[in-house]
């Protein structure tokens, strides 16, 4: 993976960027020290580091608005971050950039449970949208694994999504409204606190956009009443193969779970050590989770039962508490972490028509075996969203460029059968060269349009998503 | 003109200079009709693709959704948003396409629970305003490969790119209804307990109230859907919590039940009546307040979906509702006028010279000759 070089023109300018800045935010505001920038270099894609120029964290719409207009004058471009959890390099800097963070933007501004929806400052955390409207039987549905710490502002940029988004939806279907700033310091809104805004759908097209149209300093977030109960059952299987299988007939017969996960071997061994979470010892693993009342759960976890029995399960075991389904779901929700623990691991994103689920396990167990490296798998299969973890050795010379090799031939494998390169991660500086497999070069290039009407300088989050070589022209300019 | 498929349009569009309104069945005729030759989809109307098992469907754009449904039926499965059908309201004919639906971003009353009809589209192709064809999104649930230009693209009215093909998801239909209907409730009433019954966990698929039912007294109308014992345990459940305010009776007849949601969906209680249609979006619980304004100063009908955050509103022909909704939360579009009402009034919402510079700009990207469906929303 290749970053463009820098502007040294910006970086010898550096002290008097700084006092530019300090000019209009607090001293705490501006980090500008090397040793303090550092904590900047990377997000969650830890392979590729770079520190940047300075981090700048406003507290206020206004304050992010005239950074972005001192940057807009001096054509320095601006890196938007949250909590730096992406996992493509969405949040990652150059040398001649400036990170605009969200950590101070955290304020939860209006609790409006009566009419199922809030406004915040978009760098709360996830799960504190939850916690907030929980006492008055509320939740707010997208639940991405690492939905402690990530904040809104990266959960728009990416549309994240989670185990629950099944049923739910992920952050575009749950979100009503946002406050952007654009490149040249404008502010507005788009939609709010209604459904459906009229005419172009703007806030649709921000949804998802990576950072590279405004800063997003404030959303409206739908809010859904929880149900009066949940309760996940385990289904084991001594195939991939077979487990994909009974996925697709779950949701072909008219149940829809709120959640349908998979678990192969690998993982599950990983995360039993990690947290015990009492998952069986079986090949293939799903997690399936129906919600209601209690009989109405007992009626649905019955009717998913008979379906995985014509599936040879070789475990069946549904929580019997509250307890273990918390347990259950602390496993899921730990895999990546536990994964860690044992190896250094590539995490994949991509996406598949449900049906495909038995073909693409099979491909990929196949292209495992062709490069020698070890594959494991868990993810979002109800909806047809994979994370493949590929094991590798980082300090091992060669073994990151096998590894992406093996990475980007899994991701193609997605996209001939129907999917997409990435259904919830981003496509960052991760996937952003293998764009042109799945679009056409007109594609991009319209894609490429909205950005210049949105950010005509190429500043905001410059060196993602598209192809440097597509790109090229649009950002030297 | 008629292309025979996507490559013929593409040509077509690529080889004109004036412009061109795009027809699906023609029975969506909301924005204000601009100038240009017709471009009838009609042949474009193949269903590429239909996987039960994977929740998705793609069809050609001129696919109509009589045939949509049929297929969908068969396999117990439906467009969950239950798009309008305003043939009865707009006074139309023909069938409705599903490139149509798409474009108009037509939703019902089911929309308060699943989402609306930009939810379901996963992705499109689309040829530009230069004949270029463009593809965006794909057929998953789940997509962050590049811009959503699907979200742009659905309900943008054709100004953008003229819709040939969309992939949606589906969800199972639910085999049973139950309505629960309150007699004679004042609309202060009824909205608070539409707004209780959404915020209850029971899984309400549809809040209305009329002020005025087919007997003449209001009537409420919540709905609950799914398997057999589970919708009728919920109308067991929501009835005893409401109680304490209103007095209920559980509608469960299939026939009854689909033709109530029908005649919300489709304007029912403003079909075949004179005067101007509005749609009014706003804020649950600043419905009341806004309508008592409204009454205060014209003389005006109106009857409540989505627990009051949709307002249809009748008014006198050429009444501009929008100058006594100066402070509204949301926005009015003018559904049904005369085409000089309509361009005195405009159809859509102004926006902020911000947003309409912003949007006039996309336009201009995508269409720079601005020859697609000319004047419609910018
Ligand atoms: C252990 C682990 C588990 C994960 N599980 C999931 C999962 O289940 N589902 C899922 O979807 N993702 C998951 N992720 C990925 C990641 O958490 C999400 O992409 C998350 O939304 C990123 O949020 P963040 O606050 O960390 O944003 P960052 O990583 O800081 O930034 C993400 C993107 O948002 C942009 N951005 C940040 N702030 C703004 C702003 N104010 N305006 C505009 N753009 C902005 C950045 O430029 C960047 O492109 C996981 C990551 C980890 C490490």
């Amino acid at each position: 993976m290749e970053m463009p070089s820098s502007n040294n023109s910006i970086i010898n300018d550096k002290d008097r960027l700084i006092g530019l800045f300090n000019r209009i935010l607090s001293t705490d505001s501006v980090i500008s020290d090397p040793y303090e920038t550092k904590a900047y270099e990377c997000d969650g894609l830890t392979a590729y580091k770079c520190s940047p120029l300075a981090v700048l964290l406003p507290r206020t719409t206004e304050e992010v608005s005239e950074i972005l207009k001192i940057c807009h004058e001096e054509k320095v471009p601006v890196i938007p971050r949250g909590a730096g959890t992406s996992l493509s390099g969405g949040a990652l800097p150059t040398s001649d950039s400036v990170i605009l963070g969200t950590s101070r933007l955290n304020n939860i501004l209006d609790l409006d449970v009566e009419n199922r929806m809030v406004r915040v400052q978009t760098g709360v955390t996830n799960l504190s949208v939850t916690e907030a409207v929980e006492s008055e039987g509320f939740f707010y549905a997208p639940d991405p694994s690492s939905q402690l710490v990530c904040t809104i502002a990266g959960n728009i940029a990416m549309n994240s999504g989670g185990a629950h988004c099944l049923k739910y939806g992920v952050t575009t279907n749950n979100l009503l409204g946002v406050k952007i700033v654009l490149m040249d310091g404008s502010v507005m809104e788009l939609g709010g606190e209604y459904l459906d805004s009229g005419g172009l759908d703007l806030l649709g097209v921000v949804c998802g956009s990576e950072g590279q149209l405004g800063i997003v300093t404030e959303a409206v977030l739908k809010i859904i009443p929880k149900p009066e109960g949940a309760r996940p059952i385990l289904l084991g299987f001594d195939s991939n193969v077979i487990a994909g299988n009974c996925v697709s007939d779950i949701i072909g017969e008219g149940i829809l779970p709120v959640a349908i996960e998979f678990m192969d071997r690998l993982c599950i061994r990983a995360c039993e050590d990690f947290v015990g979470a009492g998952y069986p010892d079986v090949e293939a693993l799903l997690i399936v989770e129906v919600e209601g009342s209690a009989k109405e759960i007992d009626e649905q976890l019955d009717r998913i039962k008979v379906i995985a029995s014509r599936h040879n399960p070789v475990a069946m075991k549904e929580s019997k508490s509250d307890q273990e389904s918390k347990l259950i779901w602390l496993g899921r929700k730990s895999a990546f972490g536990a994964m860690g623990r044992i190896n250094d691991y590539m995490c994949l994103d991509g996406t598949i028509p449900v049906s495909r689920l038995p073909d693409v396990l099979e491909g990929i167990s196949s292209l495992s075996e062709n490069y020698g490296l070890a594959v494991a798998n868990v993810f979002h299969a109800g909806d047809g969203n994979l994370h493949p973890l590929i094991l590798f050795n980082a300090n091992q010379e060669g073994e990151l460029e096998k590894c992406e090799s093996l990475g980007a031939d899994i991701l193609n494998l997605c996209v001939e059968l129907g999917g997409c390169l990435s259904g919830e991660h981003g496509v960052g500086v991760e996937k952003r060269d293998l764009m042109t497999n799945q679009f056409s070069r007109q594609d991009l290039e319209i894609q490429m349009r909205v950005k210049d009407v949105f950010d005509p300088d190429w500043l905001l989050n410059p060196a993602k998503v598209f192809p440097l070589e597509i790109s090229m022209e649009r950002r030297l300019n | 003109m008629r292309p025979a498929n996507e490559s013929e349009l593409s040509d077509l569009i690529a080889g004109r200079i004036s412009p061109v309104i795009s027809c699906g069945g023609g029975t969506r005729p909301i924005g204000l009709t601009s100038i240009g030759e017709r471009l009838y989809l009609g042949n474009l109307n193949r269903i590429t693709q239909y996987e039960p098992g994977a929740l998705t469907l793609v069809a050609e754009a001129g696919t109509t959704l009589k045939t949509i449904f049929e297929i969908l039926n068969e396999k117990g499965q439906m467009l969950p948003f239950e798009p309008i059908d305003y043939r009865g309201l707009l006074g139309c004919r023909g069938e409705p396409t599903i490139g149509g639906m798409v474009a108009t971003n037509s939703s019902g009353p089911r929309r308060v629970k699943v989402g609306a009809c930009r939810d379901y589209v996963i992705g499109l192709r689309f040829v530009d305003g230069e004949g270029n064809i463009i593809k965006s999104g794909g057929r998953v649930m789940k997509n962050v490969t590049g811009y959503d230009l699907t979200k742009l693209l659905t309900g943008s009215f054709g100004t953008l790119g003229i819709i040939t093909e969309v992939a949606l998801k589906v969800l199972p239909a639910p085999t049973h209804a139950a309505v629960l209907l309150i007699e004679g409730l004042p609309e202060k009433l009824a909205l608070e307990v539409l707004n209780r019954s959404l915020n209850s966990p029971f899984e309400v698929s549809g809040a209305a109230h009329l002020c005025s039912g087919l007997d003449g007294y209001p009537v409420t109308m919540i709905r609950l859907e799914g398997f057999q014992s589970s919708v009728m345990y919920r109308a067991e459940e929501l009835s005893k919590y409401l109680e304490d305010t209103v007095t209920i009776t559980v509608e469960t007849d299939p026939e009854r039940t689909r033709g109530g949601w029908e005649y919300i969906r489709d304007v029912g209680p403003f079909q075949n009546r004179k005067g101007d249609v509005w749609k009014i979006i706003t804020k649950p619980n600043e419905a009341l307040s806004l309508v008592k304004g409204l009454r205060e100063s014209i003389e005006i009908e109106v009857f409540y979906d989505w627990a009051g955050s949709l307002i249809w509103a009748l008014v006198h022909k050429g009444t501009n509702l929008r100058d006594y909704l100066q402070s509204l939360n949301g926005h009015a579009t003018l559904i049904r006028a005369s085409d000089g009402n309509k361009s005195n009034l405009q159809v859509f919402h102004q926006q902020s010279i911000m947003e309409l510079e912003l949007k006039k700009r996309l336009k201009h990207k995508f269409d720079p000759r601005n020859i697609l469906n000319q004047g419609m929303i910018l």
